[in-house]
């Protein structure tokens, strides 16, 4: 007599579209023809993801599930075997994760550059520069303010490959001039724009960019702003819950004729964002 | 303030106009924060409950253990379930990772701390007024426990509201245990944290008026019960 | 609400057991807490049916020593017997108590019967004449879906009281039950326990209400220090109280 019949039918009604709340999610879970691929933040801000994946799933039925992070934590995470297929950008760090046996099979897919971005008033005086390390010096030097990834990502690890050139160790003024956000990159350049600093990003980042406030584009074309991506899958002998054929199929579609059409297809007010680079083999 | 103003009419657009994109956004981030509070609340109900009445070595260390995890920060709690779920986790054979259900599993660890301690206020408030009637009655310590969750049944409510607002304002362990997968576990707050990394600020805050609106839903529909349960003396 | 076709039938205790659970013995009983004996070394016999009043100054013991007879407390040292038999849960399945301040639970008038008699496992189809009893008995028929706790004070004791009669207890325990209710209420309720009384139904009353002793007694126990003071026959108390503590509390002073 706590609850009248009525009262106990609606409780139940209502426990029972809990439970298949619950339970739909795991029906659904269950013969989903998809891959997982662990990328960056680059590669799914700009949008290219959206724009290249529909025509994959269209021709080969598999779902393909981004997991946008940083260089680094992309290629922990596919350690972990959390992941069937990495793409991200920093070369270095994709041939230490093949050598130790994580991966298998890289191959080049694209690039872009980087550039150098800064407000209008331009307070290090860097426009007209054509060399990124003294663009950078000149920064330093002025101490104007700058932020950085920080965080172990592919374009972090440019950029300190460019102080290096430099000839600078900006980290000591952490905290200063050199701000590190530990952020991904559209984040680090809402810091950028709202802190009137200079920061370090990739050209498709920024052109799909939407809070660019007055900021310039500063520094272009120096060979050493060039941005390869690569493509790795996972290594199914060391996780066997790897997708190791699904993933594969990714792979070898995007470094094929279609793959690659699609990405020099993708453009942001009529520029091109990404340069499809696959080589036969590479 | 340009954005702000941007911000409202592109809210009033999307739900005006019903975006699919917006619709199925909102649906996951509801589908998901409902289930963990279900789910949390049958937990913590008799977890405070039973924290209440029985006594047992180490009572006190619970209790505290339990108030403590309220303010345990959700990003933890993400990170704890990503290594759980992780495929060289303990539980890497469910396959769980980047999906709903990872989400729904991390958000009950949020919600049971809070409801729990709520519950078990609730139920020691009331035992201090019943407790010599119900023993004289001949109730058994469970009997108690039932008996003080169904009188307290207000209180518990306003618990698993205060447990609902957390779960569905949630972001950092939904982002690390779903992936912002769109489509597929991509929450009101996760698109929010998307946008605005995309620079994207008036859309951001679009979203975050949409979630602000459920949440002052919410919170009326508490004022209104707990009004009711007031004038009955039910409180 | 109350359905007209169940019959109507009394409640009591089934007149074979009543035997068993007197006499009451107290033996050597002592509470201490704090440091502070609050019963101390205690001897008490009630062997009579009918109703027993329990008085004496504030602080005297007498709720410690009513909630010790039905078991809500454990004695520090002593016996307490009933009819022989050691307290424990089952006498105190047996008996029922009325507080000073009526406990009733977030839920209708009907209800708060109906969960009482659910504790002590009566099945359903007796609930429900035992809940239309009970009702009667407190006059609240007509109130029976009410919020019990939107209930007047009076009402509310009624109800207590009506609850706790409707477990068929062999003894009935009250505490200071009237304290705080207004002269109308406190007839109805003296009135209940009257009826109760005539029903078979040992009544042990906790009261500081001289006037209330006087009206309901049959035996008196006066406390003082937590020790029994006296125990008389309620006429020859009131009378010719024999000791220099209820002397004085008769008399309106303080008893230190």
């Amino acid at each position: 007599m706590t609850l009248s019949t009525n009262r106990r039918n609606v409780l139940g009604l209502f426990l029972a579209a809990c439970l298949l709340a619950v339970a739909v999610p795991f029906a659904l879970q269950a013969g989903d023809n998809f891959i997982i691929v662990q990328s960056t933040t680059s590669t799914q801000n700009s949008g290219l993801f959206d724009h290249i994946l529909p025509i994959f799933t269209n021709r080969t039925g598999i779902e393909v599930r981004v997991v946008a992070v940083g260089t680094g934590q992309a290629l922990k995470n596919a350690q972990n075997g959390d992941g069937d297929v990495v793409l991200v950008h920093s070369k270095p760090d994709e041939e230490k994760f093949i050598a130790d046996g994580w991966g298998v099979g890289r191959r080049d897919v694209m690039c872009n550059d980087f550039i150098i971005v800064g407000p209008a008033d331009d307070p290090a005086g860097i426009a007209g520069l054509k060399e990124a390390p003294e663009a950078l010096k000149k920064i330093a030097e002025a101490e104007a303010p700058f932020a950085s990834r920080g965080d172990e990502s592919g374009t972090h690890k440019e950029e300190l490959r460019l102080w290096q050139d430099a000839g600078i160790d900006p980290r000591p003024s952490s905290g200063k001039w050199y701000l590190e956000t530990g952020s991904g990159m559209g984040a680090t350049l809402n810091t950028a724009v709202g802190k009137r600093a200079y920061a370090l990003t990739d050209r498709s980042t920024w052109l799909s960019f939407a809070n660019k406030s007055d900021f310039k584009v500063f520094v272009t074309g120096d060979p050493k702003l060039f941005n390869q991506y690569g493509i790795i899958l996972v290594n199914p002998a060391k996780h066997e819950k790897v997708k190791a054929k699904e993933g594969q199929a990714f792979i070898d579609w995007l470094t094929g004729p279609e793959g690659q059409a699609a990405i020099a297809s993708f453009r942001i007010d009529g520029e091109q964002l990404f340069f499809p680079n696959a080589r036969p083999g590479s | 303030m340009a954005d702000l103003t941007e911000a409202f009419h592109t809210a009033l657009r999307l739900i005006g106009t019903l975006d699919p994109k917006l619709i199925g956004i909102v649906l996951l981030s509801l589908k998901v924060s409902l289930t963990a509070v279900v789910i949390a609340s049958t937990i913590a109900f008799g977890l405070g409950g039973a924290l209440a009445v029985y006594r047992f070595p180490g009572r006190g260390a619970v209790t505290a253990t339990i108030s403590a995890l309220m303010g345990l920060p959700p990003v933890i709690a993400g990170l704890f379930v990503y290594l759980l779920l992780s495929n060289t986790g303990p539980l890497g054979v469910l396959q769980l990772l980047y999906t709903p259900m990872a989400m729904i599993i991390a958000q009950v660890i949020i919600v049971v701390p809070i409801v729990g301690a709520l519950t078990r206020q609730a139920c020691e408030d009331l035992l201090e007024e019943y407790d010599e009637q119900l023993r004289s009655l001949g109730a058994s310590s469970t009997a108690i426990v039932r008996t003080l969750l169904w009188d307290g049944r207000y209180r518990l409510i306003t618990a698993v509201l205060a447990g609902f607002g957390r779960a569905i304002a949630e972001v950092g362990a939904v982002m690390i245990v779903g992936g912002n997968i769109d489509h597929v576990t991509r929450t009101m707050t996760t698109a929010i944290a998307l946008e605005t990394s995309k620079g994207n600020i008036a859309l951001a805050l679009a979203l975050g008026i949409v979630l602000l609106g459920i949440a002052l839903a919410v919170n009326a529909a508490l004022m209104g019960v707990r009004r009711f349960a007031l004038r009955l003396a039910y409180a | 609400m109350l359905d007209p076709k169940i019959p109507a039938r009394p409640l009591q205790p089934s007149p074979d057991r009543a035997h068993i659970l007197l006499p009451l013995e107290l033996r050597r009983l002592t509470y201490a807490a704090n440091g502070k004996r609050v019963i101390d070394d205690l001897d008490l016999t009630i062997a009579e049916r009918g109703i027993t009043v329990i008085m004496g100054p504030n602080g005297a013991g007498k709720s410690v020593l009513l909630r010790l007879m039905h078991g809500l407390i454990a004695p520090t040292s002593g016996e307490i017997l009933w009819g022989g038999h050691s307290m424990g849960r089952e006498i105190a399945r047996r008996q029922a108590m009325v507080f000073q301040k009526p406990v009733l639970l977030r839920r209708s008038a009907k209800a708060n019967i109906w969960h009482a008699l659910g504790l002590r496992g009566i099945d359903r189809g007796e609930r429900e004449a035992r809940v239309i009893e009970a009702l009667k008995l407190a006059a609240l028929e007509g109130r029976a879906s009410i919020p019990a706790r939107i209930l007047s004070g009076g009402e509310q004791q009624r109800l207590s009281l009506a609850r706790a009669l409707s477990l068929e207890p062999e003894v009935l325990f009250l505490d200071e039950p009237t304290a705080s209710l207004d002269p109308a209420s406190t007839l109805s309720i003296e009135g209940l326990l009257i009826d109760a009384r005539h029903r078979g139904i040992k009544i042990i009353v906790v009261t500081h209400d001289v006037g209330q002793a006087r009206r309901l007694a049959q035996d008196i126990v006066f406390l003082h220090h937590g020790r029994i003071a006296e125990h008389q026959l309620s006429e020859s108390f009131f009378a010719a109280p024999q000791s220099e503590a209820a002397r004085a509390f008769l008399a309106g002073g303080l008893v230190l």
